[in-house]
């Protein structure tokens, strides 16, 4: 017995383990983790708007402290903002992006499908979206109010239009991008056209086309909240902006920091459907 | 008796563009397939092995000639052909069992029968756990052998397989040639099978076919019989020892490099 194994029986564990070289290769010297520095300057931004309240360095009706629009906040979830709480505000716009998502999704999947499997489809659709893309939705939102009158059906147009050319050109991406041999599988095995796009093109497609509706969420939302500041009774971006008429600030801030939370709350939830859906895409 | 027939089959891929010149790939082809036969088809890549295969398929039409089944032109794909390729071509949005029953889908068989028969091929090719598996989470192997079951599924007369196992490391392929040759038999179909190794095509043909390339040519059709000695119940490794399989191996060897000399074939 050396006299190492010895300690080792009197102590009850190896004492020399800490002070020996160790046997696993050495790690790469530990880093600060990025979500650590992320989550200092948040905190940072937090402090500096505090002090910079508390010093009164602009009118509090400009810059109200943090804890004011908590206040604020806490507020609108109970009491609400010109007749709705924050969960009607909240609703209202969630319901017309949702609508639009529905719309976009029904019109645009099949437009990208045409545009990817056929050329006279290509021929006819592609100037559209490539005339839709560049434009931004407050461009024409005055022509569709004027066309569908200041209500439920123009704000729903204009998100549409926005979100439709993201689902069209993804889908034509990923409908281009089908594996010849999957399609000439099914052939094989006697699949008819309705089929093969039915049993594999869309199949295939679904993960380019996810990505597209989580793209098309986006810039829906932005879309939407534009649309509300322009013609609205209700919804966020009607929220902040008539809160904004009456210099009512902490609600303005707390308005577009919930707008940001539902955004970043939408993106979770389609990269989690994306997931769900299309397991095989992230999978290799 | 079916027979799948090549009658003077060219194939010529149009020029693309002034960079791609037209191309003779396949010339005057004559070769049948029957059922019951397993004919190999060996050549070096690029000899157009794929093309021909494609033909058989009806993926492809020939320039010239005809590619005909029982004497009718082929039009197109259709289910007494089936299909194995070589990076297996399964759905990833499928699990194994729904891969191996899709051909019974696209006949429309109920839900239930196709489960009950998906389960069943699953168990012939020795896969019988893996039906809800994902396609991404099987081995190499176990992937090809989904697609031999769901060729299968469609009950062919003809199996038409390029390079099934050409992506597979040598152990797991000297298994699966002798699986092959088993599941061809009990399926009592005719084998069309494309590869670039010559111990395979002699393990497995029942006739060995030589391409020549630079235009596709047939250079060769040999009978084979090493395959019915291991269905006789002959292990391979005598087989492949034996002085009779030495003997044509080495004729097979010679044989390729005069007719393909750029290039060396794997053994
Ligand atoms: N779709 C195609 N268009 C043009 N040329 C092709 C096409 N497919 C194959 N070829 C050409 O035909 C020749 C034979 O190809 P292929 O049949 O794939 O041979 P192999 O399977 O023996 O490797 C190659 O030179 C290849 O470049
Ligand atoms: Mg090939």
């Amino acid at each position: 017995m050396t006299l190492i194994t010895d300690l080792t029986a009197f102590y009850g564990y190896d004492i020399t383990a800490e002070t020996r070289e160790p046997t696993r290769p050495p790690v790469r010297r530990r880093q600060v983790p990025v979500s650590l520095i992320s989550l200092l300057t948040v905190i940072s931004l937090l402090m500096i708007w505090t002090a910079a309240a508390a010093a009164e360095l602009v009118s509090p009706v400009f810059l109200p402290s943090p804890a004011v629009v908590a206040t604020s906040l806490w507020n609108l979830l109970t009491v609400g903002f010109v007749d709705s709480t924050l969960a009607q505000q909240v609703l209202a716009s969630l319901r017309r992006v949702l609508g639009a998502l529905g719309v976009a999704v029904v019109i645009g999947v099949p437009a990208g499908l045409a545009i990817g499997t056929s050329r006279i489809g290509r021929g006819i659709l592609d100037p559209i979206v490539e005339f839709l893309r560049p434009l931004p939705p407050l461009a024409y939102l005055p022509l569709i109010i004027i066309w569908f009158a200041i209500g439920e059906a123009s704000k729903v147009t204009v998100i549409a239009l926005s979100m439709l050319p993201s689902i069209v050109i993804s889908t034509a991406a990923g409908v281009r991008a089908v594996s010849k041999d999957h399609i000439n599988a099914a052939r094989a095995f006697g699949a008819t056209r309705r089929q093969v796009t039915l049993h594999v093109v869309l199949r295939s497609a679904l993960p380019s086309i996810l990505t597209g509706t989580r793209i098309a969420l986006g810039t829906g939302w932005s879309a939407l909240v534009a649309a509300e500041l322009v013609a609205a009774t209700r919804g966020l971006g009607f929220m902040i902006q008539s809160a904004a008429q009456f210099l009512v600030t902490d609600v303005v801030i707390a308005g577009i920091a919930v707008i940001a939370l539902i955004a970043i709350l939408l993106e979770i939830a389609a990269r989690a459907l994306e997931k769900w859906l299309a397991p095989w895409a992230s999978a290799h | 008796m079916s027979q799948l027939s090549f009658n003077e089959v060219s194939l010529i891929y149009p020029a693309r563009g002034r960079h791609c010149a037209a191309q003779l790939v396949l010339d005057r082809i004559n070769l049948s397939v029957s059922t019951g036969e397993f004919v190999v088809v060996i050549g070096r890549s690029g000899s157009g092995k794929t093309s021909l295969l494609n033909l058989a398929a009806g993926f492809q039409e020939p320039s010239e000639g005809k590619v005909t089944l029982d004497g009718k032109i082929i039009e197109g794909p259709g289910t007494e052909r089936a299909v194995v390729f070589q990076d297996d071509a399964l759905y990833p949005w499928l699990d194994a069992r729904d891969n191996v029953a899709f051909p019974l889908k696209i006949k429309g068989m109920g839900e239930r029968d196709r489960r009950a028969r998906g389960d069943e091929l699953l168990e012939l090719v020795g896969l019988p756990e893996a039906g809800q598996r994902r396609i991404w989470e099987l081995s190499g192997g176990m992937r090809q052998r989904v697609g031999i079951a769901r060729a299968l599924a469609a009950e062919p007369r003809f199996l038409l397989l390029d390079e099934p196992l050409g992506a597979l490391d040598a152990l797991t392929r000297s298994r699966l040639q002798i699986f092959l040759l088993d599941v061809w038999r009990k399926s009592r179909s005719g084998a069309l099978l494309i590869t670039h190794s010559i111990d395979e095509a002699l393990l497995l043909a029942t006739r060995i076919v030589v391409l020549s390339p630079n235009p596709g040519r047939l250079a060769a059709d040999i009978p084979s019989s090493f395959a019915a000695d291991i269905l006789a119940g002959a292990p391979a490794v005598e087989v492949r020892a034996s002085p009779a399989f030495k003997r044509m191996h080495d004729g097979l060897t010679g044989l390729i490099q005069a007719v393909s000399p750029e290039e060396e074939l794997a053994a």
